[in-house]
């Protein structure tokens, strides 16, 4: 091991990056950082180095160190009664969501949290949904304190403006599962005590015992029709009075018929009653419920504004002293500091300072944008460079961005989706099962008035359409977990069936269809000899501007010394190195005529060698991979771009989706908003795809809108799906598979199909009895079930998933 | 043959039981988390355990 850190390139011991840019060396271990060695002193001193033997260099870097007092404001006791869910006066509990959690070494360390600090009675993980809980006693320590100890080692809680609003999200309701205990409970004693009608040997014990096992069975029965079943009764009772009719009333006539028949025959003494059948039918429909019901833990759907904007900010006050305050207390004429990548929290207007704000979240612009000193600066960007002093002129939930919350899609509640496949067959199903039970009846009725009665209740329950209901949960659900494997996230398993039915795709540009972080270089003009492009090089180092930053990467060569170094903010650079003097900056920096300039739009940055003017850098975005790919597997469908930036990547685009794609520039998160409500009321399915705030509206209007993330734990906008961007070019196949899923679906409605027709003829003949229907109903639901997993599964393969 | 009465009503008490525990377990967070338990019992315990100091009580 020793042997091996000397070579070449070492790897930090604590969070195991390549240690480039320096190279510490401590306790005979290398570290990239100081922050890092740090950590590991401070993990050392406390003897809990097991944090590096559990897993190989699982720390986080500690790079981004930032000052402690930015906790000060959860020293505020409206803030901290807010995040703390439980007090007395001897302890506090609360839950930190901490998403750089990503190995059995961080358990080990969050669960050891008290060594570091005794004051941390308690600590316990929830690895799946990134939570630490902690219990911490009042009078040793502070909540204050116990962040800023989780942030010095790497695990800094992420803290947002939704935490202190007091929605707490809620818990996943246990409702379900309860109602499945209770139904597999009872079905599995009723199933035991309808034995003996089953067998010819247990006749005996049928006669004698009989009517003990149907009255207890009965009672066994009543938890099950009044608390496991009553969703499938509601639900139909809620379709009747929107005059609709959805799955769920065939169902629950079904259920009403068996348990009120099987009542009638115990009571009577005629039968043993179909209480099997019945605790069965709901026990294996709750278990479709339960599989639809699979959610992500670690994702939110629903998130806005709240969840990206911080909680404290930095105020100045009169004296000048600094200050940390809770951003939902800021007033109109606060003046506030903004640091290097801080996020501005409301609108405000720039004092001081060189703004470079980056935008690309929030109005989807790809380039930062410069503001000087009176320009009022909107909420949602992030500060890019030296630090800035800004007056606050709009109050946080007053903002231009959170204004885009205001609109009534953002208010308005889900609706229960009526158009789904199950319903429309539901209402088929009704109407068929009623025609068949009057028929029954009328047939049965003028010959044999008991054969009439039983004909038409065993019509009634065997037309319950539980192997139907059975049916969708069961192949939506586990395309849901084939979408899952592949990175591609849902909300639930309605928005498999929406994705189905797409005919327009809508793209926003930064971001979504451009890589962020990268930008492609392309130089015009005379080319630069190794001697003047390490020149510029050397001085581009000293340039903090992301411009600067792109091509110094692309530069080669080794910077060297630099003299007479100037830099006017947000304009260009000038410097002398390697005995040239070199310039580099905006065209009307360089002293070039603006209609000189190519391209208003193209960002450029122009450079000169000792006062003549060399050629110039322009920027493209890169797209995405696989992008070309997915747009022709598209191409049945109508294409849209809204891109919040200008227009000068149209023929780029225009190449790419094609003469008929809508290309839409320069729009505002309300305009696309209304582009996408103008495509819906021309009956368009639109699907958005989208990743900032911006896209935030156009994502909720949609019928179903997807954010696109570059790590899923980041921050996302309320959406409907969430998809990783390495699997951004499977899109296309999601869409396709998810149009095959419903073909499954169709082909299990007729081998649900098949099953009622057989025991349909048989009801109307008369010849149903408990023991066909003890028979026919568990195989139906399981041959269901069974068919539509391996359906799926297959499909899946076949499609590349 | 009365036995049967008292066979089938043990039987239900002692499912009944099996049931109100299963109730129980879902209710005190047991199954809300599957994943980190598994990975908890596999770390060594240091030679002299530190008792928590603290309550354990539930916050409601």
């Amino acid at each position: 091991m020793e042997a091996a850190l000397q070579t070449n390139v070492q790897n930090c011991y604590h969070c195991g990056d390549a240690c480039v840019e320096e190279l510490v060396f401590a306790h005979d271990k290398a570290f990239c950082c100081t922050g890092c060695k740090a950590v590991y002193e401070l993990l050392e001193e406390n003897n809990l180095c097991t944090y590096y033997n559990l897993e190989e260099n699982p720390g986080i870097t500690g790079k981004k160190q930032a000052s402690e007092s930015r906790f000060a404001y959860l020293d505020d006791t409206g803030v901290e009664t807010q995040l703390i869910s439980f007090r007395n006066e001897h302890i506090c509990k609360l839950t930190f969501y901490i998403p750089q959690m990503h190995c059995s070494s961080c358990i080990w360390l969050l669960e050891n949290l008290f060594k570091l600090n005794p004051g941390i009675s308690e600590s316990t993980v929830n690895f799946l949904r990134k939570e630490v809980s902690l219990t911490f006693l009042n009078q040793q320590t502070s909540l204050r304190e116990v962040v800023a100890l989780l942030a010095r080692i790497g695990y800094e809680p992420e803290i947002t403006l939704a935490d202190t609003d007091g929605r707490k999200t809620t818990r996943t309701s246990h409702t379900l599962i309860y109602k499945l205990g209770i139904a597999g409970f009872c079905f599995g004693n009723v199933m035991l005590l309808a034995f003996p009608d089953y067998l010819a040997v247990t006749e005996g014990l049928q006669r004698s015992f009989g009517s003990f096992f149907g009255y207890l069975s009965l009672l066994l029965s009543i938890p099950v029709f009044v608390y496991s079943a009553r969703g499938f009764f509601t639900s139909a009772m809620e379709g009747i009075r929107q005059r609709m009719v959805n799955i769920d009333l065939p169902i629950a006539t079904g259920l009403l018929a068996l348990f009120t028949v099987s009542i009638y025959q115990v009571v009577t003494g005629t039968g043993p009653g179909y209480f099997d059948s019945f605790t069965g039918l709901v026990f294996f429909m709750l278990i479709g419920k339960y599989f639809q019901q699979r959610t992500y833990d670690t994702l939110s759907f629903d998130r806005d504004y709240t969840s990206y904007f911080p909680v404290s900010v930095t105020v100045l006050k009169g004296s000048g002293e600094e200050e940390a305050t809770a951003v939902r207390n800021l007033k109109v004429g606060d003046r506030i500091r903004i640091r290097n990548q801080e996020l501005i929290p409301a609108d405000a207007i720039l004092l001081q300072g060189a703004a470079l704000i980056d935008y690309s979240f929030v109005s989807g612009e790809s380039e930062p944008v410069e503001k000087v000193a009176g320009e009022v600066i909107y909420a949602g960007g992030r500060q890019v460079g030296e630090s800035l002093e800004l007056e606050v002129v709009k109050e946080v939930s007053q903002g231009y961005l959170t204004q885009l919350w205001n609109d009534s899609v953002f208010s308005k509640e889900e609706q229960q989706r009526v158009s789904t496949y199950a319903n429309a067959a539901g209402k088929w199903f009704i109407i068929v099962t009623l025609l068949v039970a009057a028929g029954a009846l009328a047939y049965w009725v003028p010959r044999d008035m008991n054969m009439a009665m039983k004909a038409f209740t065993s019509v009634l329950i065997i037309a319950c359409p539980c192997a139907l209901s059975l049916a969708t949960p069961f192949v939506h659900g586990h395309t849901l977990r084939v979408f899952g494997k592949n990175k591609f996230y849902l909300k639930n398993t309605a928005v498999v069936e929406t994705l189905a039915k797409i005919d327009t795709v809508v793209f926003d540009k930064t971001g979504t269809l451009t890589e962020p972080s990268a930008a492609e270089l392309h130089y015009t003009g005379k080319p630069l000899t190794a001697a003047q492009e390490q020149s510029l090089k050397s001085i581009l180092r000293h340039s903090t501007h992301p411009l600067s930053q792109r091509i110094f990467q692309s530069l080669r060569g080794e910077p060297t010394a630099v003299q007479h170094f100037r830099e006017v903010a947000g304009k260009g650079l000038a410097g002398e190195a390697n005995g040239y003097m070199v310039r580099a900056g905006s065209a009307s920096y360089i002293g070039i005529k603006e209609e000189a300039a190519k391209d208003a739009l193209e960002t450029a940055v122009y450079v000169s060698v000792d006062g003549v003017v060399l050629g110039y850098y322009t920027f493209y975005n890169v797209y995405r991979q696989g992008l070309e790919h997915i747009l022709t597997d598209l191409r049945d469908k109508k294409l849209a771009v809204l891109s919040g930036d200008n227009a000068h990547e149209q023929e780029r685009l225009r190449g790419l989706l094609g003469q008929e794609a809508e290309l839409n520039f320069n729009q505002s998160p309300v305009q696309k908003l209304e582009y996408i409500q103008h495509l819906k009321e021309q009956r368009h399915q639109v699907m958005m795809v989208g990743d900032g705030l911006n896209d935030a509206g156009a994502l909720r209007q949609s019928d179903a809108g997807i954010a696109l993330t570059n790590s899923v734990t980041n921050f996302s906008p309320s959406c409907d799906a969430i998809l990783d961007a390495t699997a951004f070019n499977k899109l296309s196949k999601f869409l396709s598979f998810s149009k095959t899923t419903m073909l499954i679906i169709l082909a299990t409605f007729a081998v649900s199909l098949v099953y009622n027709v057989f025991g349909l003829t048989l009801a109307v003949q008369g010849l149903f009895s408990p023991i066909v229907s003890a028979i026919l109903m568990p195989i139906s639901s399981l041959s269901v079930i069974v068919f539509a997993t391996l359906s799926v599964k297959i499909a899946a393969r076949r499609a590349g998933l | 043959m009365y036995i049967i009465f008292l066979m089938i009503g043990v039987s239900i008490t002692v499912a009944g039981l099996f049931l109100g525990a299963f109730l129980w377990a879902v209710r005190s967070g047991q199954y809300d988390d599957d994943y980190t338990p598994a990975v908890r019992m596999l770390f060594d315990n240091d030679t002299a355990p530190k008792a928590k100091p603290g309550s354990r009580e539930k916050a409601s």
